[in-house]
């Protein structure tokens, strides 16, 4: 049974807001040639594969359903039925009901703990115990584990290398039939490089992603790959559950800030007068309080209001997402003032261009002049700000969750891992690797994003633009 | 010149008036102080008299704006609103939560917040101008792009990993500074190193990328053209010409976040164990002190109008445009 939470619902509109843009811009050429400049550019495709990547196991994480624990007879067919878990939770079963008790390093047989283990003579001694599940097929694991560990991650790769040769021969396939070239030469051409479409980069780091995701499903059927942290969890599973948070927060936190920067910021500009007066006060009230300071407060009474109010939350998935939802409105809050001005500033100018000076002597209203002349040569600068913002927001994710103001405690995020990992870094030996994957993907996507928000704004810029 | 100032002040009264008013509705209004004496009492089995005592003993038992049982001004004083909102703005914080007097909580802990800002921003000043002159002195070359690529992976990694690694790599690994902790006077120094070099290494990919584009934009302009025309060396123009002219960009940057500088950094401090005014903070939300966040709140918003304030009046003396007209 499908659930959406809410923000379910804002990634759904997200999608189709941005399925909307790409249908429009693909008719209109002023916005048509900057996304061919973007893919143009190698650095760019790669980031978008790689972003890609990302989008989809937030998308598998996002469709939400409610599992049915079998039902009894006779049950009341109202009553919820079991948890709510996302198409991502239901693939990774495995990973996820996989626990152990405690730490256990990357790949390891052996917990990270010594532990009194009872013998079969009835001694009891101090040893490392072995885990529930991690290696729990290898009859001697001294002896099996690391050669098991080069033939599954050997197989994997295999099996990365032949799904990407496939998707190698459809792109090629598709290709060849669009440039009306035999599929050989299409060959040539693209591991020459030639094209305007940097089509080499964009396969190899395609094929990067896959060898690296085969391998590592092919060992996490029997091992945790990224060990296990302080209550056994595996650390891939929570790794891949922060995904979907660090990107609502970096996209909904955009979209529900969008429609009051937009529309206040160029009424400030178009309008003038009070109106621009009054805008500009409440932007500047609003700047002027400290961005954490305000999400602590916020933070702060929606626990209290929670807290109080504990009846209107019947599941902790519904909860926590509610808090992840409420911290997207406040960092939006924060955040939506840059946009606001830059936006007034914008219309400012165009106020006094021709065409804007036309319309209104020919008697168009207001509102449909903002509508159908402003607003379309302003989406330019929208668009550069939802791109920069998102690794911004990315990272202050995990620095808000560090301060316990963040999304729910209860919630898989990078900036929970962190925060539960800072104390195991004091352990010895140390616990390393909760923060090294929480570094690693959130290093990743942020790059990534950082790298394609450049080259968006490269080809967005006019003031940077050449030979479009 | 003075008229001028005078009027940017009275224009941050109307600014800080609304910041007061959002402040009083999202503490007193959203939640009532009913529901922040359940929160602090523990919401299950609460009796109404010990949230009277707690409300009374913290002086949250007045009306919220107003209080038809007092007598004369006292119908409009005896308030919630003029009791913790009002006095404010004579930067009189009242006392926290705890009991203790938050302003001179707060007097005490800005000098530990200070004497790491400071640093970290004068050093990361030169640091981040020295390299982004460099990059343009060797622009589209492969120092230009390492550089880059460099600076946007440097941006790329969370703050907090730049605390955990600084932490990691010199004091536990060649133990040559303290983790954490702080001293007295002058022997807090060594407790400073670590906070402050990690804080302008987190800062240089974003700061050097955001010079080498001011500095760039400005080798484009007329005048270094003419300067070159006139047989200037590229060493002359970029130190003497183009520094000097994105000084002023550069000055009013900095200038904007010198009062922000009191209140610290909450991640670096609570990292560190700092007793500056960001772990302050942090400490008052973990342990939901209101009274102290709704200081900080609005004491972090006057200094951020005292930042644009400064700007403005910076602009005036550096620059004669602004200056004449």
């Amino acid at each position: 049974m499908l659930v959406i939470l809410w923000t379910d619902g804002l990634i759904y509109l997200l999608v189709m807001l941005a399925v909307g843009f790409g249908l429009y811009a693909a008719r209109h050429e002023h916005l048509r040639a900057p996304w061919r400049q973007v893919v143009r550019a190698p650095l760019a495709l790669a980031s978008l594969v790689v972003l890609g990547g990302y989008l989809t196991v937030g998308l598998l994480d996002t469709v939400h359903v409610r599992t049915n624990v079998a039902p009894e007879a006779g049950a009341n067919a109202t009553s919820p039925g079991g948890p709510i878990l996302s198409l991502l939770d239901l693939w990774l079963t495995p990973l996820r009901e996989r626990a152990e008790k405690t730490y256990s390093a990357p790949l390891a047989t052996h917990g990270f703990v010594k532990e009194a283990i009872e013998q079969a003579d009835g001694t009891v001694i101090r040893d490392y115990p072995r885990l529930t599940w991690g290696g729990r097929h290898l009859a001697d694991p001294q002896r099996d584990r690391l050669a098991d560990i080069a033939v599954r991650a050997l197989l994997g790769v295999c099996a990365g290398l032949v799904c990407w040769a496939l998707v190698v021969l459809g792109v090629l396939w598709l290709l060849a039939r669009r440039r009306g070239m035999p599929l050989t030469a299409t060959a040539r051409d693209i591991a020459g490089g030639a094209g305007p479409i940097p089509w080499r980069t964009a396969l190899a780091t395609l094929g990067v992603m896959l060898t690296l995701a085969f391998a590592v499903a092919a060992l996490a059927q029997v091992y945790h790959v990224l060990g296990t942290d302080k209550v056994g969890e595996d650390v891939l599973y929570q790794v891949l559950k922060g995904i979907r948070t660090g990107l609502v927060i970096g996209t909904v936190t955009t979209l529900v800030m969008l429609p009051a920067a937009i529309l206040l910021g160029i009424m400030a500009g178009y309008f003038g007068g009070w109106v621009d007066d009054l805008i500009q006060y409440l932007y500047t009230t609003l700047n002027s309080i400290p961005g954490v300071l305000l999400i602590a407060a916020a933070i702060l009474m929606l626990q209290i209001y929670m807290s109080n109010h504990e009846e209107a939350f019947t599941s902790l998935v519904e909860r926590a997402d509610l808090r992840l939802l409420f911290l997207c409105l406040i960092l939006g809050v924060t955040s939506w003032t840059g946009l606001c001005r830059l936006l007034r500033g914008e219309t400012l100018k165009l106020r006094e261009a021709d065409y804007v000076q036309a319309a209104a002597a020919l008697g168009v209203g207001d509102f449909a002049i903002l509508g159908r002349h402003i607003l379309p040569n302003v989406l330019h600068i929208v668009l550069i700000t939802v791109v920069l913002d998102f690794s911004g927001l990315v990272l202050a994710e995990a620095v808000l969750s560090y301060v316990n103001i963040g999304v729910d405690p209860t919630m898989n995020s990078w900036g929970n891992m962190i925060n539960s990992a800072r104390l195991e870094l004091a352990r010895e030996p140390m616990v390393w690797w909760s923060l090294a994957a929480a570094f690693v993907f959130m290093f990743a996507l942020v790059l990534a994003a950082n790298l394609f928000a450049d080259a968006v704004r490269d080809a967005y810029d006019p003031r940077l633009r050449v030979g479009v | 010149m003075s008229a001028y100032i005078v009027r940017r002040l009275l224009y941050a009264v109307p600014i800080l008036v609304g910041v007061n008013l959002i402040t009083f509705v999202l503490f007193f209004v959203v939640n009532s102080p009913d529901d922040m004496a359940r929160m602090q009492l523990g919401v299950k089995r609460v009796t109404p008299e010990a949230i009277r005592g707690w409300k009374a003993e913290h002086g949250y038992d007045l009306p919220l704006l107003y209080n038809a049982g007092a007598p004369g001004l006292g119908q409009v004083t005896q308030t919630i609103f003029f009791q913790k909102s009002v006095k404010l703005f004579a930067f009189d914080f009242g006392t926290s939560d705890s009991g203790r007097d938050i302003g001179y909580d707060i007097s005490q802990r800005m000098w530990p917040s200070l004497a790491i800002a400071v640093p970290v921003l004068a050093v990361g000043l030169a640091v981040n101008i020295s390299y982004a002159l460099l990059i343009v002195l060797f622009r589209a070359t492969y120092v230009d792009v390492g550089s880059v690529v460099l600076l946007v992976a440097m941006m790329s990694v969370s703050g907090l990993f730049y605390i955990i690694g600084g932490q990691y790599v010199l004091s536990k690994l060649f133990h040559l500074v303290p983790i954490s902790g702080y001293d007295t006077g002058l022997q807090a120094w060594k407790f400073l190193v670590l906070p402050v070099v990690v804080g302008v290494i987190g800062g240089i990919g974003s700061g050097t990328r955001w010079y080498r584009t001011l500095f760039l934009e400005e080798t484009t302009k007329d005048y270094v053209r003419t300067a070159r025309a006139k047989g200037l060396g590229e060493r002359l123009v970029l130190f003497r010409h183009v520094l000097g002219n994105a000084l002023i960009p550069i000055l009013t940057g900095v200038v904007v976040v010198l009062p922000l500088l009191f209140m610290g950094s909450l991640i670096t401090e609570s990292f560190f164990g700092i007793p500056g005014l960001g772990s302050y903070t942090i400490d008052a939300i973990d342990s939901q002190d209101f009274a102290i966040v709704r200081a900080m709140v609005f004491l972090g918003s006057v200094l951020y109008i005292l930042g644009l304030l400064l700007t403005d009046i910076s602009y005036t003396l550096v620059d004669p445009r602004v200056r004449l007209s």
